[in-house]
């Protein structure tokens, strides 16, 4: 399903489907059916060298890769043990993969996404390692980490939240504020339009990206457990709640580039950066949009305040991380993997290849980080409520056949939201089943 | 179909009276082991890895599943899937209106624009072959980098036909436009190919059939209505049909352009949506794509039997 995962490792580029092209294309052409799916496809699990252990790495862009590499290094180093890397990009054929050949441990995303393979016995319980590696974790994490069971499934690596961004010499320049209420972001953005500056850049092309300003506007609007329990299937989406929240977005629309269903986030990306929008909601890895001196002229704030009831009192901020399947080849290698993976030291290595993300260890060296990152960690320490995004927190057979038509229609014709609405719940109460 | 093609080549008298025809019972052992595994081993082959996964598909349908864990998990629903399918599920009816939409197009306007061409570029004209090549290129491409490429050239931002045209629109976002977008991409693709298959029939066009048209007083068009057109009626078959199977499992491109959203749904998209990925629903895909299989076989077997018993007429 075509959720998103961390965009830096499922997107951006054609990767993904050109790697779901070979399988489908077998798949539909084999008769218009892809009952394959459940028999077959998925990778071969490789034969770790004596004594290693094997790793599924679900990305192919450079920077996440020389980053892994070099923590893997730094691993073998320390410990003689031998990482074998499978670069795979398996995110949307993982249920296959888990259940094939799979390698040792994987990298994967934490909250639903990991709960649903933890409930299906795919992935090994690492609670083990959580008690020698979690002190001092932000309890956001752990919670995001642990399934229903009340244990830990997931390791964690890294996170980052979604924040708006802006250039700080486009602000000066105008006189504007960062906004912290929802008065002061109107008052601001009617200023921005009449300077020529659309306020907010805005994409869902590929569907998943106003799931952000969604999140960002119901968690403001009606508080982090609410939004937690509206995607847990527990409350309606004919609520009057969720109503308002659609409401503050319809008032808010007009802020944003219109097209939004046309545009991609890299393009949304770049009219900051040309300075025909002022700001951006979004993951940290649209800072790889931005280079040299329109790098260093990024800063951000976290979205403003709806109700002063909730404040600015949750954000999301994904976290990835490590599983071990519920078989693998080497338990020891792996739990001693992913103990040192769970290290400061380990995440250490990896924020110098990678600047966008911060690590999720009690003990990371931030003085070594840039001011973005610092900040990250600020904005981490400080807010009481961390989701993990819409199509991570919620059941994947909901998400994207369900919120993303439906968002999209929202955003292409705000006045039929009742009907739009009508049919989500529709189809949570079909789905949220079992 | 037309009886002015040229007669089937019948066997010449000549030669039925110097060597009887090999009947099966003619055949020697080996012939016979020969020949059965020539036919017994793509027969096993079809059945297993085309009939097979389609049984088993229209079967899972009827239940509901999530691909984890032994076939023997999945829970029998009855119809559940399907009335799911039909009556709560956005998608469903805008991508059935879609791929009807699809094959329409394809078959009144990108295949025979694609005989068009076949028919021009059989000419010998200078540089033609540049033309067929040019022509040809996007069917060699992936249609994922095809998808890119349209990407380009439809970004309202900063694509290509925004700036040529000096316009504002939203060709890939606004839902009741980007259909048509993705259509003329597809048949910039699908011409290419349908050309090819009728320069390869024109090729069997023997000339001489031709210059007697003309030494007759058949003016070009009615050469090619009454001499040209018959004669590809081979081809014909097989272009229709590919065509009607390119126009039903159009995938590629809307995936790239959008994922198959927002005025782009299409049956096969639907059926990736539900069965590939986490948590998949293999069950409620496995029904959209039975409807799919239902659809194909609804257009392509009446066709066929039509076209297979004039054929037998004919002869």
């Amino acid at each position: 399903m075509p959720t998103t995962p961390h965009p830096r490792h499922g997107r951006p580029g054609a990767a993904v489907p050109l790697a779901r092209r070979t399988f489908l294309g077998g798949a539909l052409g084999a008769g218009g059916l892809a009952a394959l799916a459940g028999c077959g496809g998925g990778s071969s699990g490789g034969d770790a060298a004596a004594g290693g252990v094997t790793f599924g790495l679900n990305a192919n862009a450079a920077i996440p890769t020389a980053g892994y590499d070099a923590v893997f290094e730094a691993f073998t180093a320390e410990t003689g043990t031998a990482v074998t890397v499978n670069r795979l990009l398996y995110t949307e054929q993982v249920n296959n993969y888990l259940q094939s050949a799979p390698d040792d441990v994987l990298i994967w995303n934490a909250g639903y996404r990991m709960r649903f393979f933890a409930e299906q016995g795919l992935v090994s319980d690492l609670s083990e390692v959580w008690s020698q590696v979690g002190d001092g974790v932000a309890d956001g994490v752990r919670q995001a980490c642990t399934a229903a069971d009340g244990q830990q499934y997931l390791v964690p690596f890294y996170t980052y939240p979604w924040v708006v961004y802006y250039r700080p010499s486009l602000f000066a320049e105008n006189g504007w504020e960062v906004p912290t209420t929802l008065d002061e972001l109107e008052s601001l953005g009617s200023a921005m339009q009449g300077k020529g500056v659309t306020p907010f850049a805005f994409a869902d092309q590929e569907g998943w990206e106003a799931m952000g300003t969604f999140d960002a506007l119901n968690m403001r609007v009606n508080g982090y457990d609410f939004h937690l329990s509206l995607l847990d299937g527990a409350e309606s989406w004919t609520d009057r709640r969720v109503r308002e929240t659609f409401r503050v977005w319809e008032q808010l629309l007009p802020l944003h580039q219109t097209g939004a269903l046309g545009r991609t986030w890299q393009d949304a990306a770049a009219s900051v950066q040309r300075g025909e929008s002022a700001m951006l909601l979004m993951g940290s890895f649209v800072l790889d949009q931005f280079e040299g001196p329109d790098r260093d002229d990024l800063d951000f704030f976290v979205y403003p305040e709806v109700e002063a009831e909730h404040g600015q009192d949750a954000v999301d901020a994904p976290v990835d991380g490590f599983m071990m399947v519920a078989d693998p080849d080497n338990r020891d290698g792996s739990l001693e993997l992913l103990r040192y993976l769970g290290t400061g030291a380990a995440q250490d290595v990896y924020a110098r290849t990678d600047a966008n993300t911060v690590g999720t260890a009690a003990d990371v060296d931030t003085a070594a980080y840039s001011p973005l990152q610092q900040k990250f960690v600020e904005v981490l320490a400080s807010t009481p409520n961390l989701a993990q995004y819409l199509d991570r927190d919620t059941r994947p057979d909901f998400a994207a056949p369900a919120v993303i038509p439906a968002l999209q229609a929202f955003i292409e014709d705000p006045s039929g939201v009742e009907a739009v609405l009508e049919q989500v719940q529709q189809q949570a109460e079909a789905t949220f089943v079992d | 179909m037309t009886t002015t093609a040229p007669a089937p080549a019948r066997t010449p008298p000549r030669a039925a009276g110097r060597r009887r025809r090999p009947g099966v019972a003619h055949l020697g052992r080996r012939d016979t082991a020969v020949l059965a595994a020539m036919l017994g081993v793509p027969l096993l082959l079809s059945l297993a890895l085309v009939w097979g996964p389609a049984l088993l598909s229209v079967a899972l349908s009827f239940t509901r599943w999530n691909g984890v864990g032994e076939l023997t998990d999945a829970v029998p629903v009855g119809l559940e899937n399907y009335r799911q399918v039909v009556t709560n599920y956005p998608p469903f009816w805008p991508a059935l209106q879609h791929n009807v939409v699809w094959l329409v197009v394809f078959l009144v306007l990108a295949t025979p624009t694609g005989l068009l061409l076949a028919v021009l570029l059989d000419k010998e004209l200078r540089g033609t072959r540049v033309y067929q090549s040019a022509i040809f290129l996007p069917v060699v491409l992936s249609l994922a980098l095809v998808g890119f490429i349209w990407q380009l050239v439809y970004s309202r931002d900063q694509g290509l036909l925004n700036a040529v045209l000096g316009t504002d629109v939203d060709w890939v976002g606004d839902s009741s436009i980007n259909l048509w977008a993705a259509l003329l991409a597809a048949s910039w693709r699908h011409v290419g190919y349908v050309m090819v298959l009728f320069l390869a029939g024109l090729k069997g066009v023997d000339p001489a059939l031709k210059e007697a048209a003309a030494l007759d007083g058949a003016g070009e068009v009615q050469v090619f209505r009454h001499v040209t057109l018959p004669s590809l009626a081979p081809t014909s078959v097989v272009v229709l049909v590919i065509t009607v199977i390119e126009a039903l499992r159009a995938f590629d491109l809307v995936y790239v352009l959008n994922r198959g959203r927002n005025g782009l749904e299409l049956l096969s998209v639907l059926v990736t949506d539900n069965i590939i990925g986490e948590a998949s629903r293999i069950g409620y895909g496995s029904a959209v794509a039975t409807i799919l299989l239902v659809v194909s076989l609804g257009v392509i077997v009446p066709y066929l039997v039509v076209v297979l018993r004039e054929r037998r007429g004919a002869s």
